[in-house]
């Protein structure tokens, strides 16, 4: 037995070692690091590798040959990541932990930027990196900046925006109240009145904040402090759940995503839905539209004017561990031109971050809702900025889908929600 | 681990025998010959314990020193991450007793919206589901089993059907239950209700227990029926000869001696429903008390991964310890099973 235990050992012992050894190499992945690298290589010009999700229109393609066949020296490598936004942001962090120099610019969500500057992953574009911002919307260059420091470029935009159904409502409502007021029309008809997307998922969120910053509230502050448990922030959480209690906003909009609160406006049975641009040319042209000719757009109805809607959209940064980043700087300058947003706008209906382009009567002519994603996007205010939005994602969600359902008092809900932002930052 | 002993230990029994008898002169050479034969052996396996080491060992060693350090934490006059460093077991702590610290640094009750508040009800969750969903999985795949056993034309038909539940990628078929489960889906129109399926805590789950039933009963069944067929023949006709009714004769002879693959198969399907987590995260998310530990461990990560370090380890903990107390009070064996248990019980 002893003479077998021993044996055992030998082996045993051997990958018990290694396995410290490896854990060892493995274990220094924490720290905020990049200290040092982000004052590295900024001359450095050579290939360089792009990262995104999924090109779904097939957009960036053509512009990454235009780039390559312009800089034969430089060229850029396109890496496309699933079409999963939190495969894209998982698989970002990994690549950053591991310093990975083949991720020299990535295209990174308007909710990622705080979080990644602050792990120390993206390279300040500021000095020597310093790309214009000329002209672009002033809510989406917020996106990309962190403590007043711009680390994100903005590449394309997107807003929130309010379609109606013109036979029912000749003109669409400006306030809030006033939808609501409208809600009697619905009910003649024996239709729904008003929908988000109001299901426990990020969607949730971008419409509590809607609902809050439309009544001058705000979810967190400059500094990232909690500024949840407010009058102004009650008041619009308190908007949201008396839909539900009147039932102006349907019980089944507790399950719904982008795309129930589409079909269900599409088959004619919802008269106001709050949804992304992308819902237009759907509607348009869908077989089973029902609404084709029936709905208008308008922008998000607000406390005493247009609504404040949350910005969606992609940024671009460059990686602090890139050994090219003069390289990389062209690319982001190249990738937000005036040109390749038109591109875009028209290709892949991804709508641009510069201001003139809304007014652009080519662009309008093909993208009819561009005036009003305008007004949108003007009052739009940014998802909260915070390193920690991941939690604060889920603290925002499950305690107003709780008072969304009836469980929790919006008073208790909102106290609940700054407990759990300030349990998250001081951890 | 004991399998990769065991066939070092038989050849060495093996060796012993034909030596016993020899004299003593001889018997140093063949200890000699015992020894390097030893040696080899214990040699020729250190790869695989290499292996091992290196794809579950490392992982499990590593995370649990990582479990044992703070989250990073903001800096707040740069506003970068700095490193959190030691934390002893608080990452425990904040799990099991759910402690979160406060804004100024004290120790509180993790508030409602945090995932450390959410630890005990998904490990309740967790189980809720495993007991609920097994129980079914058992009950229909052994009526499936039984069904399969007979023989009758249009019987590999049948096998080949059962199987295409599970032959569906769990992602796929959560988006299918999904869409069927939706406010205007299949369900609510065939049966003319208007259930918010995934909008409340009850039908949430019913939902999510009714896919997972529909897609692993066809795995269930499979194992048992394996398990079926390795009954002979004879002994059935000789209990009907001594005239044993059908009902006897499941209870006396298909109960018993299936009771070894039915351990099996529970045992696995128990442990995978522990892990679950692509049904009820596609399904709903998480939302409306469908928070599964798995779903925790992953929300985790994304938020810091010394605390999903220590919540993965945990996870770890509560499985193992269920996988222990169905091998050794249950007599659950895989091992022995595979190695042919059921001969072994039949001399």
């Amino acid at each position: 037995m002893g003479n077998k235990t021993k044996r055992m050992l030998l082996p045993l012992a051997t990958g018990a070692v290694l396995a410290m050894v490896l854990s060892a190499c493995g274990g220094g992945t924490g720290g905020g690091g990049g200290g040092g690298a982000a004052s590295e290589n900024l001359d450095g010009r050579g290939p360089i590798t792009y990262v995104q999700g999924k090109d779904n229109s097939n957009v960036v393609r053509p512009l990454v040959d235009k780039w390559n066949a312009a800089h034969p020296d430089e060229k850029v490598t396109f890496k496309e990541q699933s079409d999963n936004a939190d495969q894209q942001h998982d698989d970002l962090v990994k690549n950053f932990q591991a310093k990975n120099v083949d991720y020299d610019v990535a295209s990174v969500d308007v909710i990622w930027t705080a979080e990644f500057a602050a792990k120390g992953w993206l390279q300040p574009l500021k000095d020597t990196m310093e790309v214009s911002t000329k002209g672009m919307l002033p809510a989406t260059v917020q996106t990309g900046t962190y403590k007043d420091v711009l680390y994100t470029l903005p590449q394309t935009s997107d807003g929130g925006m309010l379609y109606y159904r013109k036979d029912l409502v000749p003109t669409p409502p400006k306030t809030w109240d006033e939808m609501m007021g409208m809600c009697s029309i619905a009910k003649e008809k024996g239709i729904d009145c008003y929908a988000g997307q109001f299901a426990q998922y990020e969607g949730l969120t971008v419409n509590v904040s809607e609902a809050i910053n439309s009544q001058g509230g705000s979810i967190v502050d400059k500094d990232g402090k909690a500024t949840v448990n407010s009058p102004e922030a009650k008041a619009g959480l308190q908007s949201l759940v008396d839909g539900f209690k009147d039932g102006n906003i349907p019980k089944q909009a507790q399950t719904y995503q982008e795309e129930q609160g589409r079909q269900s406006f599409e088959a004619g049975k919802l008269m106001f839905l709050r949804n992304w641009p992308y819902v237009y040319n759907l509607a348009k042209t869908d077989g089973s539209s029902t609404v084709k000719d029936t709905f208008g757009i308008a922008p998000l109805p607000g406390k005493d004017g247009p609504g404040a809607s949350t910005l969606g959209g992609h940024n671009m940064g460059v990686s602090v561990y890139s050994k090219h980043k003069a390289t990389a700087k062209d690319f982001l300058a190249f990738m937000t031109s005036e040109e390749t947003q038109k591109f875009f706008a028209t290709q892949g209906s991804l709508a641009p971050v510069l201001e003139s382009l809304y007014d652009d009567a080519d662009l309008v002519a093909k993208l009819p809702y561009l005036p009003v994603l305008k007004t949108s996007i003007l009052n739009a205010v940014p998802r909260p900025v915070t390193p920690f939005y991941p939690a604060v994602t889920q603290a925002i969600q499950q305690n107003s889908f709780a008072a969304l359902q009836g469980t929790k008092t919006v008073d208790q809900a909102l106290t609940d929600m700054e407990a759990a932002f300030n349990t998250t930052v001081s951890k | 681990m004991s399998a990769n002993v065991d066939p070092q230990a038989k050849p060495e029994t093996a060796v012993r025998k034909p030596d016993g008898g020899k004299g003593g002169s001889k018997e140093v050479g063949m200890d000699r010959k015992e020894k390097t034969q030893g040696r080899l052996a214990a040699l020729l396996i250190v790869p695989t314990l290499v292996v091992l080491a290196i794809v579950i060992l490392y992982p499990v060693i590593n995370a649990i020193i990582m479990s044992l350090e703070h989250d990073e934490g903001l800096d707040p006059v740069t506003g970068t991450f700095v490193a959190g460093g030691f934390a002893g077991i608080s990452n425990y702590t904040h799990w099991l007793f759910q402690q979160c610290t406060g804004p100024g640094g004290e120790t509180v009750s993790c508030p409602p919206g945090t995932l450390g508040a959410q630890f005990w009800s998904s490990t309740g969750v967790t189980f809720f589901f495993t007991v609920v969903t097994v129980f079914f999985e058992t009950l229909l795949g052994f009526w499936m089993a039984v069904i399969m056993a007979r023989a009758f034309k249009g019987r590999s038909i049948l096998r080949a059907a059962v199987l295409v539940p599970w032959a569906i990628p769990t992602a796929v078929t959560a988006k299918l239950w999904f869409f069927i489960f939706a406010f205007d889906g299949i369900a609510n129109t065939l049966f003319n209700t208007s259930i918010l399926w995934t909008g409340s805590e009850g039908p949430a789950r019913a939902a999510i227990i009714i896919a997972d039933v529909w897609k692993t009963t066809p795995f269930m069944a499979l194992l048992i029926l394996a398990g079926l067929q390795m009954i002979p023949a004879d002994i059935y006709e000789a209990a009907k000869v001594d005239g044993a009714s059908t009902w006897q004769r499941f209870r006396l002879i298909t109960l018993p001696l299936v009771k070894p693959a039915l351990m099996v198969a529970i045992l696995f399907r128990t442990l995978d429903a522990l892990r679950m987590y692509d049904l009820p995260a596609i399904m709903t998310g998480g939302a409306n008390g469908t928070t599964t530990l798995s779903i925790l461990v992953v929300n985790q990560i994304r938020i810091g991964f010394n605390s999903a370090a220590a919540l993965s380890t945990i996870t770890f903990i509560i499985i193992f310890i269920v996988a222990f107390i169905f091998v050794r009070f249950l007599g659950a064996n895989a091992v022995e099973t595979a190695s042919g248990g059921a001969r072994g019980k039949n001399k």
